[in-house]
């Protein structure tokens, strides 16, 4: 399980640079940005705590997790990266965040919506599980309609079946 | 202002009633051989698909008129528009595969005389079995009355005629009915010309797409926006009246069903709840409301009067997703997917939610099950690799594949329960397309939309 998990995760690190290379107009999807948490200048500078930019620099990839197909469980690199997150929502207590649930494009619209709901409340309960408060998390579920990687194949599917925590306030 | 205009016409059409169709033919008998040089052209010209069992000839010469006058229908007049209604009759009788029409581009016109006596010498000898006439007269209110003929050339008979009075924004409706008199004539079946369909129409990158609410007639024309793209738009159907739409939109943030009124342009959610709700369906009487709601992830299906009020009845309660739903003509039951098996599967109970059973059981997974208008078949989406359009007669017996591409999805049926629509999706960029096929599976086309689409719902045949 946790060595399938990694190679998932290379192989969506190897998918997103190659897909920079080639079309880097129609990249950007809203929500994440993708500015690689730079080494060099340390804490002045850098988003402000709380926020949604600092949340992603923190988590360094772990604000997302990913499932096999139609598949919901949390595996232990997921459980890792929800640890992370669970720290952060505990260090802020103010921040309420929400888990957005996604689907691949192989299934159903209707199923898929269903899917990215249960996928996004396994991540939620098992935050909830390490503490944070319920009421500060929502989730919502996109189904297959807000992909990230945009090939129609395996290593796409794998990096679009995901769920993402978002901080807001 | 497009908005309003369409909707009087679409009021204005519930108006449209049948009345007989008679035309003022003079006593005599004008000479057979009145041809307009210019229009002749050979039958073979616009056939395309040459099945052996694609063998009813069809003439449809254009509609004759008693006077060209003007008619806000088209801009030069009746015997223009008379060109008009006959190629939508031919539009529509063209690949369904059970006829090989010629339309009046490559015909001689008939005068307005010959509607109620052709020229039978004429049609013989272009090898046309069958002759559709009709004719369009402008009233003094500008209504239009439209008159439809079909003829057997060998035996030189009448088969049926009717006619019909209609605002000059339906002339359209008025050849659909003419295609749908001729349809149900030759075939058998029930017709389905005159519906409408709505749908998503798609727009943009595949990582940031627009999905709007929109509606078309069932050959594409009168084309309508309804939703402006804002809000992600998904699932819509047409209530059986044709008054409202269910939808799913995410214009709060989060996945709600709306019902949208098409005379007062308002909407409203079809139930409060903190929760998604997706999915709706409509029962055959328009008075309830299927959804299906997520709660902690798992889903349920439920029931609502769709008029409002009254508490919901939920319909499930297996753990996992039970999603979708399609009422049986008679109402009394609802076929829907599941996955508490493992995965997708079809299952049908009855509409209070008792005697849930699986029906499919043929390996894959099955998934968007609906209930043919005419109860005998249900058809659905297959997955075993690639997404597939396949039907299952209600016992889960008799799989057949209707489609097979990379990823078809979300059948939706002709009202008629002859022909299947459904979108299919272009691997790699995504792109959306609404196609349809008809049972026998070998009559297969592209429905041509503004832009993308998807998520196809037939509605039923206008009164």
């Amino acid at each position: 399980m946790n060595k399938i998990a990694i190679a998932v995760t290379l192989v969506g690190a190897l998918t997103l640079s190659a897909c920079k290379k080639e079309a880097p107009a129609d990249l950007p999807p809203p929500p994440q940005d993708q500015t690689a948490p730079t080494p060099t200048p340390p804490p002045q500078t850098g988003p402000v705590p709380g926020t949604q930019e600092h949340f992603t620099q923190q988590m360094q990839g772990r604000d997302t997790i990913y499932f096999d197909t139609d598949k919901f469980d949390i595996d232990a690199e997921d459980q890792a990266a929800l640890r992370q997150q669970a720290q952060y929502l505990q260090q802020f207590a103010n921040v309420r965040a929400t888990v957005e649930g996604h689907a691949d494009e192989r299934g159903t619209r209707e199923y898929n919506l269903a899917l990215g709901e249960r996928r996004a409340n396994a991540a939620k309960n098992y935050l909830v599980s390490l503490g944070v408060p319920a009421n500060r998390i929502t989730v919502v579920s996109y189904g297959k309609e807000r992909p990230v990687a945009l090939g129609s194949n395996e290593q796409a599917w794998a990096r679009n079946r995901r769920a993402v925590t978002i901080v807001l306030n | 202002m497009l908005l309003r205009s369409v909707l009087i016409a679409a009021a204005l059409s519930l108006f449209a009633a049948p009345v007989a169709a008679q035309v003022a033919a003079p006593a005599v008998n004008p000479p057979a051989t009145i041809v307009i040089p210019e229009d002749e052209g050979g039958l073979s010209g616009t056939v395309t698909d040459e099945s052996a069992w694609q063998d009813l000839g069809i003439a449809i010469p254009a509609f004759a008129t008693n006077r060209d006058g003007p008619t806000p229908a088209n801009s030069q007049g009746t015997s223009a528009l008379g060109v008009e209604l006959a190629r939508v009759i031919f539009g529509d009788l063209r690949n369904n595969g059970l006829f090989r029409p010629v339309g009046p581009d490559s015909l001689p016109r008939p005068s307005y005389p010959q509607i109620t006596a052709p020229a039978w010498s004429t049609w013989q000898g272009r090898a046309a079995e069958m002759l559709v006439h009709g004719y369009v007269r402008a009233g003094d209110d500008d209504r239009l009355t439209v008159g439809c003929y079909l003829y057997d050339v060998q035996l030189q008979q009448e088969l049926v005629r009717e006619g019909w009075v209609v605002a000059p924004t339906d002339w359209r409706r008025a050849a659909h009915k003419c295609a749908d008199l001729v349809y149900s004539r030759l075939s058998g079946e029930s017709p389905f010309f005159d519906s409408k369909i709505a749908y998503i129409a798609e727009t943009g990158p595949k990582d940031n797409r627009v999905k709007r609410l929109a509606i078309m007639d069932s050959d594409g024309a009168n084309h309508r926006f309804i939703t402006n793209g804002q809000a992600t738009a998904l699932t819509p159907r047409y209530s059986p009246d044709y008054s409202k739409i269910a939808y799913v939109s995410y214009l709060n943030g989060y996945a709600r069903i709306y019902v949208y009124d098409i005379g007062t342009g308002r909407q409203t959610l079809v139930t409060e709840s903190p929760n998604p709700t997706f999915a709706p369906r409509w029962s055959p009487d328009g008075r309830r409301l299927l959804y299906s709601m997520a709660v902690g992830g798992n889903t349920d299906i439920y029931s609502v009067s769709a008029a409002g009020g009254g508490s919901p009845q939920r319909l499930t309660d297996a753990p996992g997703i039970d999603v979708g739903g399609s009422y049986s003509p008679d109402g009394s039951r609802i076929v829907f997917e599941s996955d508490r098996s493992g995965n997708q599967q079809i299952y049908v109970m009855n509409v209070d939610g008792s005697n849930q059973r699986r029906i499919s059981f043929f390996g894959g997974r099955a998934a968007t099950p609906e209930w043919s208008p005419r109860g005998d078949q249900i058809a659905f989406t297959h997955i075993a690799g690639d997404l597939r359009i396949a039907v299952m007669s209600p016992n889960g017996g008799g799989l057949r594949h209707l489609t097979d591409s990379w990823q078809d999805e979300a059948p939706t049926w002709a009202p008629n329960g002859r022909i299947v629509q459904f979108f299919r999706t272009q691997r790699n960029s995504g792109e959306t397309s609404i196609w349809q096929v008809d049972l026998t599976g070998r009559n297969e086309r592209r429905l041509a939309t503004p832009v993308g689409a998807s998520d196809p719902a037939w509605g039923p045949v206008l009164p």
